[in-house]
């Protein structure tokens, strides 16, 4: 009985982030069409309830009433299975992200890696469904995701590995509270390590496939990618594994280089403030920046964003792997 | 039983009947899919061993690079199944027959096998240091040498792939980057007053 | 610190290679052209190199470093100076052909020096784990260079089927591995030999057997022996001569440390293996050969029967009998060498021929090359007074003194039916009509060819220096 207990509670943090964070998606993806609206001088969505903050549980319940279409070509089993991966992935990357000091379901000692070998699975979803669909476009998208996030999945490896080296230590915990120092938001790591910071910013939108890199989608070229042939629940799935997988991005970008649930700087009226409250407004932060990174840039072409990916930040920041911890051992600041 | 004996068991059944099914599978791409679980449940057989490390390398390395590339090729590949299947017949004699003299041989070494009792005893992690850094303080000294020597092999496979695939044809019209990024308004728009009705000439 | 500059003085000539061919790797890349320019002598240059570090080095100087991964002994320099001397003469001989071909990429010299490091790294691994490493980089880098002309139907077939067995062998080799680590709990070789003792076990014997196969297969003796003719006739030439001479040294010398070092309490059981493989290649060698009219494939099966007599002296278990391992393999890698500078030689009108007709008549257009081949011919054949005939005589010595009565028995013959095809050789280029004369070979060649014969024939004169280092050689194991 005494070992069911820590499992019966594991289940119930599960279910809690789960409930907050579907929640959250949901204003998170109407936040993202308002300011795509608002960048186009558009309304965005504004008729379901005031503003039109129903507007995402109007979508989802629609979503969910619907038939879903299998195409009869599809490979059936496969087809199912890729939407439901790609969501489960998204979310179970969540279970060790720490929102506050000590407030994740799993305080792993490997959490960076875990976060990372979830992230890398992400392609699953994408390669299954493109290709169990049976279709030209939903499987030319699935080839250019496949090579697409395995050349993002690089850089973002050696960037991290910059920070485990400043941080000493792959626990996600750990990581935040050594960015814990008495310089506040200047100690982070974004500006000692900023470079990598900015290319682990790019190499998120490419990883998540947001634009200026949803070359996975690229409506003018592929009408929707991977997704053609999914329709009501599935898509649901799909579309909610994309927006986790970004606000787990955003949530890495906070707890990498911005200090995790750390005030700005340490005075007593800043303490007194939830380090949750932080953590969710740097999120947010991030998160705003995505979107208007959606609203402003063009799209790569293919060329251009393997280039990027190969040519220019993996060079990058294998010469930063080296470079820091060269800093790192001849400074003296090496972790112990 | 403990929650952990009970993962065990399930990481355990989980990656023997997807390996099984990697063999049996019709559809090539079903079975990499299936290595692909078979190696997320080794993964967790790992954790459960407490070498955590390995594991998240095990899903990174394995199922995040090198499984997309194979699952990449196999659903590139145009393989008649059918016809596949009637030439496993041809082969099915010699086969099977090279795999029972192999079963009899695991059997007589499984026979002779007894476990020596420490080393079940033996920890894999050294009191007072986490799974990662043990392993890398005998990764890094002790195995230095052959540390190196794989990066050498490695570094020998890289090349190779490079000399085998690398073609430099002459005649094709390459992207040249830093060329299109130094195209500026005054190079690349020209404005011309053009009266009415005359137009002018297209080059 | 002090152990790693130790273990660094003892892998010097390892260290010498793998710092110049990561150079070698930067200057080919930032030349930014695809051609081999100076690529070819900077490789030699660096094998050189890596050869003076190994005969200058501290004689009696030994010792086991990397936490038991590596072994630096005589033994060790003597099969490393030879799979150096292989390599360095390869690459002489190459440069011409490759240009010929238009094939001359500036990663066969790399390719090269990678493959002499796994054979150096092999040749001195004292352990499973340093055994597999050394054996894959030299393997890897074999199979590309196999492949090299691409263009070529039969170079990629060779290298396609190469790969696709050497990997199906070092499957073999790991599988054995695992069982032997799992039995006596080591990686290490005299951890293994501890662990063993007088009795073997089953899975150690299992064990046992699927290591030697895998090592079998890059030794290429009969039965793992079927890429070899195939690889052999489609690889272009100067890579045959590299597979034929270089990474036979190593594992033929591999073979030997992992019988004396870790299985000294198996002798009966990996005896039976050595001999079945012996006369099984012997035999093939001899008769498969007097069919083939392509002379490269000839080479191939007169190097299975070459490993085959090599290891007769294996199989003796006795200090005399690795005394006549090494001894047969230095006096193979001149012949061999000398052998395929002729094969590289015959060129008409620019293009490389390879059938045995096309030596019709040697003596009448060329006559000193003749006579050369002549003399490698009989060699290889092991007539007295030539070197080839020591070699065979030292390893049925020391069979003979083993009490292995029939496994020389079967060699001598063996070697008889073995003359017939040498000596068909020598009855075509001096008997038969004349076919098209070959272009005036290139100077390296022209030496290679004249030194190995030359060196054959005089051996006799002077035999002390290579007697010696065998002897010191073979000492340094027991």
């Amino acid at each position: 009985m005494e070992t069911l207990l820590p499992l019966l509670l594991i289940v119930a943090k599960s279910l809690l982030l789960i409930i907050l964070g579907l929640t959250a998606i949901a204003y998170y993806l109407l936040a993202d069409r308002k300011i795509w609206a608002a960048v186009m001088l558009r309304k965005g969505p504004n008729v379901v309830g005031p503003w039109g903050i129903w507007q995402s549980f109007a979508d989802m319940i629609k979503f969910m009433v619907k038939e879903p279409i299998i195409p009869t070509t599809a490979n059936k089993g496969v087809f199912m299975i890729a939407p439901l991966v790609t969501a489960a992935l998204a979310l179970s990357a969540w279970a060790v992200i720490p929102v506050n000091d000590g407030w994740a379901i799993a305080n792993l000692n490997v959490g960076i890696l875990y976060i990372f070998a979830i992230s890398s699975l992400g392609v699953y979803g994408i390669i299954m469904g493109g290709w169990a669909s049976n279709s030209k476009y939903p499987f030319l998208s699935a080839l250019r995701s496949a090579a697409q996030m395995v050349s993002y999945e690089v850089s973002i490896g050696f960037v991290i590995i910059t920070v485990l080296l400043c941080a000493g230590s792959l626990n996600l915990n750990d990581i935040v509270k050594a960015q814990d120092t008495q310089w506040g938001m200047l100690g982070w790591y974004w500006l000692p390590l900023f470079p990598m910071f900015v290319i682990f910013f790019i190499s998120a939108l490419a990883e998540t496939n947001r634009p200026p890199f949803d070359l996975v989608e690229a409506e003018s070229e592929l009408v929707a990618g991977f997704m053609v042939e999914y329709s009501s629940a599935p898509y649901l799935l799909f579309m909610l594994g994309e927006y986790v997988a970004i606000i787990t991005m955003c949530a890495l970008l906070v707890i990498l280089f911005c200090g995790g649930w750390l005030p700005p700087f340490h005075n007593e009226y800043l303490d007194q403030v939830p380090g949750v409250i932080w953590f969710v407004l740097k999120l947010t932060w991030f998160f705003f920046l995505f979107a208007m990174v959606k609203a402003f840039v063009p799209r790569y072409r293919y060329d251009q964003l393997m280039r990027l990916g190969w040519k220019v930040f993996l060079p990058l920041s294998l010469a930063a792997v080296i470079l820091v911890a060269g800093v790192l051992q001849f400074a003296g600041f090496a972790a112990q | 039983m403990s929650v952990a004996t009970a993962f065990f068991y399930l990481f355990s059944i989980i990656t023997i009947a997807s390996a099984a099914m990697v063999i049996v599978g019709r559809n090539p791409v079903h079975s990499v899919l299936f290595l692909i679980l078979a190696f997320v449940s080794a993964a967790g057989l790992f954790v459960l061993t407490g070498a955590e490390f390995l594991a998240m390398l095990l899903v990174v390395v394995y199922v995040g690079a090198v499984m997309v590339l194979f699952l990449f090729v196999v659903m590139m590949l145009d393989v008649d199944f059918a016809q596949l299947q009637k030439t496993v017949g041809k082969y099915l004699p010699v086969g099977g027959l090279i795999t029972l003299v192999v079963l009899a041989e695991l059997v007589l070494v499984v026979g002779s096998w007894n476990v020596a009792p420490e080393s079940v005893l033996s920890t894999p992690t050294p009191a007072g240091l986490s799974n990662t850094a043990a392993l890398g303080q005998v990764l890094y000294t002790q195995y230095a040498y052959l540390f190196q020597a794989a990066g050498l092999v490695l570094l020998t496979a890289m090349i190779g792939a490079i000399v085998l695939t690398l073609h430099h044809r002459p005649n094709v019209k390459r992207q040249d980057i830093s060329a299109q990024n130094a195209r500026t308004r005054a190079t690349a728009i020209e404005n011309k007053h053009v009266p009415s009705r005359t137009g002018v000439p297209v080059p | 610190m002090e152990t790693l500059q130790l273990a660094l003085v003892h892998a010097l000539p390892e260290v010498i290679l793998a710092i110049g061919v990561i150079a070698m790797v930067l200057v080919g890349a930032f030349r930014g052209k695809p051609d081999d320019g100076p690529m070819s002598e900077i490789a030699v240059v660096l094998l050189g190199a890596a050869l003076v570090a190994i005969v200058l080095k501290t004689p009696g100087v030994s010792g086991v470093v990397f936490d038991n991964a590596f072994v630096d002994d005589r033994f060790g320099d003597f099969m490393k100076a030879l799979a150096l001397i292989g390599s360095i003469v390869t690459l002489l001989m190459a440069g011409d052909f490759f240009r010929g071909e238009g094939i001359n990429k500036f990663e066969f010299p790399i390719l090269v020096v990678l493959a002499t490091l796994g054979m150096m790294m092999l040749i001195s691994a004292n352990g499973l784990i340093a055994l597999y490493l050394g054996l894959e980089l030299m393997s890897l880098a074999l199979y590309v260079t196999a492949a090299l002309s691409r263009d070529d139907a039969r170079a990629s077939e060779a290298g396609l089927k190469y790969f696709v067995l050497g990997a199906l062998s070092s499957g073999m080799l790991l599988y054995g591995a695992s069982l032997l680590y799992g039995f006596s709990g080591n990686v290490s070789f005299a951890g293994i030999a501890a662990a063993i003792g007088d009795h073997p076990n089953v899975g150690v014997i299992f064990g046992l057997v699927f290591l030697f196969t895998g090592l079998a297969f890059k030794m290429s003796v009969v039965p793992f022996h079927m890429w070899t003719p195939d690889v052999y006739e489609g690889a272009p030439t100067p890579v045959t001569a590299f597979f034929a001479s270089a990474p036979k040294m190593a594992a033929v010398a591999i073979a030997t440390r992992v019988i004396y070092t870790a299985f000294p309490g198996a002798t009966h059981q990996w005896q039976q293996i050595v001999i079945f493989m012996s006369i099984a290649s012997m035999a093939l060698g001899a008769f498969a050969a007097i069919k083939q009219d392509n002379i490269k494939r000839l080479m191939a099966y007169s190097s299975i029967g070459h490993m085959g007599f090599a290891l007769v002296g294996l199989a003796a278990g006795t200090e005399e009998g690795v005394k006549g391992v090494l001894f047969y393999m230095a006096i193979y890698l001149v012949m061999t060498l000398g052998a395929f500078a002729a094969i590289l030689s015959m060129r008409v009108n620019g293009k490389p021929v390879e059938k045995i007709s096309d030596l019709s008549g040697l003596d009448n257009t060329n006559r000193p090359m003749a006579l050369f081949i002549a003399l490698l011919m009989v060699s290889l054949s092991g007539v007295p007074p030539l070197a080839g005939f020591f070699a065979k005589w030292y390893v049925f010595l020391a069979a003979v003194q083993a009490n292995l009565f029939t496994l020389a028995v079967i060699g001598v013959l063996c070697s008889a039916v073995a003359a017939f095809y040498y000596w068909r050789i020598i009855k075509v280029m001096y008997f038969d009509d004349a076919a098209p004369a070959f272009d005036k070979p290139s100077l390296t060649l022209r030496a290679v060819l004249a030194v190995s014969a030359v060196s054959m024939l005089l051996y006799w004169v002077y035999p002390a220096p290579l007697v010696q280092a065998a002897d010191s050689a073979a000492k340094s194991l027991f």
